[in-house]
């Protein structure tokens, strides 16, 4: 049989990613540029025994959202940069909290209202240090209307393996562009549920590192009660302020991800075998990139892409090495500059890395990019 | 590296046409099989205001998704003409609503006219369908798209009752915009 297709919107592939990966609940306060991805998902969440609430404020959805996580339910929250920083304080309480729960950010300008309709890449530094304290993050940037059905799904699947909340983030462009799409049967891609304890209500703690780096999480209503905090806590979950444990749970929490980088990164290389110069880019700005290569490489020019798929943790033991095989790295995003400081960080100084970056609302294109790789020959 | 055609439809928000070009990427690319995009950008006005989309339309993969050199540029005001006419290929082609569009933009371009709104309004019978005789002019001067696809895109995008308008609609800018280039 042949396969569903349609020209969807980066915001509508996302929320029928969302309804592929398993969620059942959305709650939000729409904003642009990410309102699509409400609005299909108040239209799809329903008909599957969903619930979809528009909150009072972007702090209550995400309050929401962890609440409706913890009784089982796979969670979604989708707002932009303005909203991602009134979530930051529950991001963290879904950090220490260890509940499964998916963010999606479509970025425009900032700080603050910025530009609604316009794209921006200015929020990719605070995909990991927005909320304070020490902690690991995840955080996927796709760059087509394809990529971002899979890579939503990829975030539940991390969401729930790793307990943590996950960010996806796209830009205005990607978000409202249209482009085909093929839907994925039901069982075509992977899709992750959490682990539920074995061990019966009494005996249940839902911080036990015995149980593993990620210790099983029980739905609340199915029997099994326990305490959740914001505090540091022992392995039943209350707090504790003795050390060895507040050590131990620190370090495993950011350990659950650090260990694991091998099955959370995703990349992808262009022409980069033989690569003299490598741009390094990602998400709607790595398209103009791409587009950068085959124009330079028509002239003779040996220049690869580097495209992170997972932005957070930063893919840096790749780009060290691409560091060592290249004259130069250009940075391409629509900031003034965030990623190129990691990346400078993973080169060691063995390349010269520049940054191209743009914040008038328009795109970077390729005619841009191409111009700095010819300044760094 | 593939052949990209690209297109840009351009006007007052509220006008549809980022519906043309969702109609236009639908046919071609769900109907005809090529790769094909559709992209905007609007300001932050519901109504009024300049808006524009974008349609590029290659047998390759897109990787740049706005337009880069515009091979057909269609404006239906004064202020859409004055900030998004540029970027227009050397002999690329510029379509112009003859009433709203008074001052020609400049460049090494082919201009043409139509009275779109006004053929909506009298000779369709509604100016709401004025882009989807759009459409149909700028699908009649390219050949970009099949006029059966275009059609039949414009076709699975209208509720039951507003068929026949939006068919004639179509095929009054399709023969019109042919008239053009013969």
């Amino acid at each position: 049989m042949a396969k569903k297709v349609a020209l969807l919107q980066g915001n509508q592939a996302c929320a029928a990613g969302a309804v592929y990966a398993g969620c059942t609940f959305f709650a939000g306060y729409p904003i642009t540029p990410s309102t699509e991805v409400a609005e299909e998902l108040s239209n799809d969440l329903p008909k599957i025994g969903g619930k979809f609430i528009q909150m009072e404020d972007e702090i209550a959805a995400m309050a929401a959202v962890i609440g409706a996580s913890l009784t089982g339910s796979k969670s979604i929250t989708a707002t932009s940069g303005p909203g991602v920083s009134l979530k930051q304080e529950l991001i963290g309480y879904a950090c220490i909290a260890e509940v499964p729960c998916v963010i999606i950010n479509v970025m425009r300008g900032g700080p603050s209202t910025g530009m609604p309709t316009g794209p921006g890449q200015s929020d990719v530094m605070q995909a990991m240090w927005g909320t304070h304290g020490d902690h690991a993050a995840i955080a996927l940037v796709p760059s087509t209307v394809q990529e971002i059905f899979t890579e939503t799904v990829r975030a539940f699947n991390l969401a729930e393996k790793y307990r943590m909340p996950v960010q996806v983030l796209f830009d205005e462009i990607v978000g409202h562009m249209r482009e085909r799409i093929v839907f994925p049967e039901p069982g075509e891609l992977e899709v992750i549920n959490r682990t539920a304890p074995t061990v019966s209500p009494a005996e249940y703690k839902p911080y036990d590192a015995t149980k593993g780096q990620v210790p099983p999480l029980a739905s609340f209503g199915s029997g099994y009660k326990f305490h959740v905090t914001g505090l540091n806590k022992a392995a039943d979950g209350f707090p504790t302020t003795k050390a060895e444990y507040v050590d131990a749970e620190e370090r495993r929490q950011v350990n659950k991800v650090m260990d694991n980088v091998a099955d959370i990164e995703s990349n992808e290389e262009y022409l980069t075998e033989d690569a003299e110069v490598l741009i390094w880019s990602y998400g709607s700005t790595a398209r103009s990139a791409r587009y950068a290569v085959n124009e330079l490489r028509k002239q003779g020019i040996k220049v690869g892409l580097f495209r992170p798929v997972t932005l957070w943790p930063f893919p840096e033991k790749r780009t060290s090495e691409l560091a060592k095989q290249c004259k130069a790295i250009v940075v391409a995003e629509m900031n003034l500059g965030q990623m190129v400081y990691e990346v400078e960080r993973a080169a060691k100084g063995n390349c010269v890395v520049v940054h191209e970056g743009r914040v008038d609302g328009e795109p970077i294109n390729p005619g841009q990019i191409a111009a700095k790789v010819k300044e760094v020959m | 590296m593939s052949q990209r055609y690209e297109l840009r439809f351009s006007g007052a928000g509220g006008q549809g046409l980022i519906t043309a070009g969702i109609i236009l990427a639908e046919a071609a690319s769900i109907i005809e099989g090529k790769r094909a995009e559709q992209s905007q950008s609007y300001g932050p006005e519901a109504r009024g205001g300049a808006s524009k989309s974008e349609v590029i339309i290659s047998d390759g993969p897109i990787d740049y998704p706005k337009a880069t050199i515009v091979d057909i540029c269609l404006a239906m005001t004064q202020e859409a003409a004055d900030k998004y006419a540029n970027g227009i290929k050397e002999g690329g082609l510029l379509l112009l609503d003859a009433d709203f569009v008074k001052n020609t933009p400049q460049g090494n371009f082919k201009v043409y006219r139509l009275p779109i709104m006004r053929m909506a309004k009298e000779d369709v019978g509604r100016e709401i369908v004025a882009n989807v005789v759009a459409l149909g002019a700028v699908v009649g001067m390219t050949g970009v798209v099949s006029r059966d696809a275009a059609e039949q895109a414009v076709l699975r995008k209208v509720p039951e009752a507003f068929k026949d308008l939006n068919k004639k609609a179509f095929n009054l800018g399709y023969e019109k915009g042919k008239e053009l280039l013969n």
